[in-house]
């Protein structure tokens, strides 16, 4: 009987094998791809089982780290401020993961990125309590507030810009929510707040980088830009020759101007003080559209930014009839633009034309706020030339200082402005969007760009209402960059 | 004189009883359960547990006992099954102590399994004690039979567990697993039929094309088995228990016979049985579509049971979290200190410790074969072959189905695992295979001394 006896040992030894290669198999060959499988719940546990990292703003942690009392889930997130400060740090929660700079520096904060990986070993052998790095923002925690508390009780948003460097120092949207609230278990009614069919204020859209409005007059700057860019115009005090009223090429309809503004024949300078339609939309449709594009392109339009939260992109429609071109020079028919594309505008030309691509993340740091990785300041693009800007920087102050940006003047600094009113709607029959877009300029240049948009102007229509609503904020976030300055 | 030319002693020196051997090993097997429990203490709480000096005196006291009277009574047994049996049994009790930490696994099950350790080796001496020669066992071939098959039979009158009728509960003692004990004790009837019937067997056949096939007569007790076998599957939905019973009576038959004919028969029945239970039995279909898509979310969007233990195999990796670290708790299904016990061990202690637990086992088999090797009479033979190939296929079956090598059926991994049927009846298995070793290792009686021997040294003039 030994001869099958010996097969059977030997079917043994099969079985025995088997088992090996197979916990081989699993253990080692798929371990990795077992080991950060997202519905392991280990991953959740070793993410949250030390305290993250921190987002630093003029030096203070804008977050915080609490050990939960129950759960396996051991470190929650905590916010200051959150609601200011959601459209910059976004959230990062144990159920719903994480968004903007929670998500996109998550490996810093978590402390698994590569960078950090001296500091891990480090802290091993020191035995020290492992801990994230930190994410070392531009901005200017006075300038948020600033611009926080004007868009307090509306909808809207702020988004401000260093224009030397690119920095962007206030990003505000409101209404906001309170990250806080749902960074850890069981916060699932705060979450269904935050879905826009439950809530239509939309509470976690990040207006400054993600929604995109019809710009209005704002966009006149542009309009502006690429006439002198492209030789149209050359001197800001000679009369542009537009007829009032204005037939638009190729329709019957005259494009109207608000109110009773002196715009026939007007010099740019005063075209733009008053804010006249036939005068930009004359300028523009003599452009044409692809000079429109060109400029507009370069300021930014029609791609995304990575600041590096990603913002969408603005629009310069792409294919324009004249008249349709006229329609969007003056900031209508399908042109779009973020918050932050128009403080880009503005700072570009603050900026002598050289435009700087923005930017939130100043430094990454390792838990002893070692610096890991350094963001240095990059030129974007030049749209329009050093003379040029010039000429258009003093048609913005002509603006502040005798049209409809008064409400923007600061005792002894040069501002310029632009207002704006975008209709919307079917039939622009929405309540307009109220813009202002403004930089403040000093002796050493120009310290900050800002655009503000509120949403909900419940005040008259025309162009008072971009400089009544939207000018103010604008001012005090200036102003608070000022201050810091000084 | 050389040793060599003196032919006429044979056995006179005698053989080494390797009773130290196993002395030494004894010891290593309490003392690394004893450190592991330590070692879940300081990694759950930062102390040694309260319990640490009576475990280890118990064990110690345990392991003591069962060698002295191992010494005494089956002093030429294998010196490797007992040592091995006691530090499974001891790694399982810590890895159940451990589970017991996590409250969501429900109520501490290691006092219990040390009660239950404490009586499967108290059964363990008695076998050695009462069966002073395993060949006694051959008339109680056909008491044997019936018994097995009440004990199978039995759970059919008894309320499901966890949709695994399997289970038998007797008031004031708790639950039982009488498919433990019917493995033995059907092991026991083959080997006595079997040493019978195999003439008959093997050699009354008729040739068809290249193969012996079976008279029907012979052919009748292999088609009543996997016909119970079947019937096991379907009425208790029990997998495990009916693949362990066909294939311990195919490699019973073809260990008996020599006949590779019977092992073709047995797999094609067994085959088309699958097929057919498979066709029409949702749980199996559910098990086997488990086994494909092992990480697939339930139903509820959950993460399954199989998706679990594969994720705690995956995050042990080569070494394992260490003991206490892990995330066993996440295993919420039904089994976790019982059949995914083995996922613990796979996150804690790694690919490593995986590999030494499956090798342990692997050697604890091979044993069990070699004592079948070396046993001189064909009943012990069969009965040391048919409790190690049991052994053997359960170990597959629960370690193949928790890793997804095979689709997942419910058996315990002998001794690791939580149960009291199943450390008892271990124990058993392990006292019956070492009588026999003992058996077949111990030396030949000293011949009486020759006279012819003797006759040579006489000078004649």
């Amino acid at each position: 009987m030994n001869k099958p006896l010996r097969r059977v040992a030997i079917f043994c030894g099969i079985l025995v094998l088997a088992l090996l290669v197979r916990v081989n198999w699993v253990q080692f060959v798929q371990g990795d791809k077992l080991k950060t499988h997202t519905d392991n719940r280990r991953v959740l546990v070793e993410r949250y089982a030390h305290p993250r990292g921190d987002i630093i703003v003029d030096g203070k942690a804008i977050t915080g780290s609490v050990e939960a009392k129950s759960g396996d889930l051991k470190y929650k997130r905590t916010y200051k401020d959150g609601p200011m400060w959601a459209p910059v740090t976004g959230f990062a929660s144990q159920v719903y993961g994480a968004t903007q700079l929670e998500n996109l520096n998550d490996g810093i904060l978590t402390g698994t990125d590569d960078r950090l990986f001296f500091d891990r070993t480090l802290s091993l052998f020191t035995n020290e309590e492992k801990k994230g790095g930190n994410v070392v923002t531009t901005l200017n925690g006075d300038a948020q507030r600033a611009a926080y508390s004007g868009l307090k009780g509306k909808k809207g948003a702020v988004a401000a810009l260093d224009p030397k460097t690119g920095k962007i120092l206030a990003l505000a949207s409101t209404p906001s929510y309170d990250p806080s609230k749902i960074a850890g278990m069981g916060d699932g009614e705060e979450w269904k707040k935050l879905d826009k069919k439950v809530n239509p204020d939309d509470i976690s859209l990040n207006r400054a980088l993600r929604q995109t409005y019809p710009p209005g007059s704002t966009f006149k700057v542009v309009t502006a830009a690429a006439a002198l860019e492209h030789g149209l115009i050359n001197d800001i005090d000679t009369p542009t020759k537009t007829p009032l009223p204005w037939i638009m090429p190729g329709t019957t309809t005259p494009l109207k101007n608000e109110g009773t503004i002196p715009c026939e024949d007007a010099t740019p300078r005063v075209a733009l003080r008053w804010s006249c339609n036939t005068v930009f939309g004359k300028l523009g449709s003599d452009l044409g559209a692809d000079k429109m594009k060109e400029t507009a392109e370069k300021f930014g339009f029609n791609s995304e930014q990575f600041t590096p939260v990603r913002s969408n992109a603005s629009v310069w429609p792409k294919k324009l009839n004249p008249s349709e071109t006229a329609l969007s020079s003056i900031g209508q028919f399908n042109t779009a633009a973020t918050p932050l594309q128009m403080a880009m505008v503005t700072a570009a030309i603050a900026n002598d034309g050289k435009l700087m691509t923005p930017y939130m993340v100043d430094k990454l740091t390792d838990p002893n706020l070692d610096v890991v990785k350094q963001t240095d300041p990059v030129e974007m693009s030049q749209p329009l030339s050093g003379d040029n800007a010039q000429k258009l920087q003093q048609m913005m102050e002509t603006v502040v200082k005798e049209g409809t940006g008064t409400r923007a003047q600061i005792d002894g600094v040069t501002v310029g402005g632009k207002t704006g009113t975008a209709q919307h709607g079917v039939n622009n029959e929405g309540n307009p969007y109220a813009w202002f877009i403004s930089y403040a300029k000093t002796d050493k240049g120009s310290p900050v760009a800002v655009a503000v948009v509120v949403e909900d102007s419940e005040a008259a229509r025309g162009d008072i209402s971009g400089g009544g609503l939207a000018a103010p904020i604008a001012k005090s976030v200036m102003k608070a960059v000022l201050d810091r300055a000084k | 004189m050389s040793v060599v030319t003196n032919t006429t002693t044979i056995g006179a020196i005698e053989a080494p009883s390797r009773r130290n051997t196993e002395l030494i090993l004894l010891a290593f097997a309490v003392i690394i359960p004893v450190f592991a429990y330590a070692n879940v203490g300081l990694a759950k709480d930062g102390t040694l547990p309260t319990g640490m000096l009576g475990y280890g005196v118990g064990l110690t006291l345990l392991a003591g006992i069962t060698h002295l009277m191992m010494r005494k009574f089956a002093k030429y047994a294998d010196p490797l099954m007992l040592p091995i049996a006691t530090l499974l049994n001891g790694l399982g009790l810590v890895f159940i102590w451990r589970l017991d930490q996590e409250p969501s696994l429900g109520k501490a099950m290691a006092p219990n399994q040390l009660m239950w350790s404490t009586v499967g080796v108290a059964l363990f001496l008695a076998v050695l004690l009462v069966l002073k020669d395993h060949r006694v066992l051959q008339r109680y071939t056909y008491i044997s039979m019936v018994v097995a098959l009440v004990l199978l039979i039995l759970p059919m009158f008894f309320p499901g567990v966890n949709g695994a009728k399997i289970w038998i509960s007797i008031p004031g003692v708790g639950s039982l697993q009488p498919g433990e004990f019917a493995k033995i004790i059907i092991a026991i009837f083959f080997a006595g039929y079997l040493m019978v019937k195999r003439d008959a067997l093997a050699l009354a056949s008729r040739r068809f094309m290249g193969m012996y096939l079976p008279r029907g007569r012979d052919l009748g007790p292999i088609l009543a088995i996997w016909a119970l076998s079947l019937m096991i599957l379907i009425f208790e939905t029990d997998l495990g228990t009916s693949l362990l019973f066909f294939g311990l009576f195919v490699i019973m038959l073809y260990v008996a016979t020599e006949r590779t004919s019977w092992v073709v028969f047995g797999l094609t029945l067994s085959a088309a049985g699958a097929v057919g239970v498979a066709s029409f039995a949702s749980h199996v279909q559910t098990r086997v579509h488990n086994w494909l898509n092992p990480l697939e979310l339930a139903s509820n969007g959950g993460v399954t049971e199989t998706a679990q233990a594969m994720f705690s195999f995956g995050s042990g990796g080569l070494f394992g979290s260490g003991l206490g670290q892990g995330y066993s708790k996440f295993i919420l299904g039904i089994a976790p200190k019982s059949d995914y016990i083995l996922a613990t061990v796979g996150e804690e202690l790694g690919l490593t410790g995986l590999m030494a637990i499956i090798l342990l086992y692997g050697l604890l088999i091979e044993r069990g074969i070699r004592t079948a090797l070396a046993a001189r009479d064909p009943f012990g033979k069969l009965l040391a072959i048919g409790l190690s190939g049991a052994f053997a296929l359960q170990v597959f079956v629960v370690a193949g189905g928790v890793t997804g090598l095979i689709p997942l059926t419910g058996m315990t991994m002998p001794f690791l695992a939580q149960g009291g049927s199943s450390v008892i009846a271990n124990w058993a298995l392990v006292a019956i295979l070492l009588r026999i070793s003992d058996t077949a290792r111990r030396p030949a009686p000293a011949p009486a001394p020759s006279p012819d021997a003797e006759m040579t040294q006489v000078v004649r003039p």
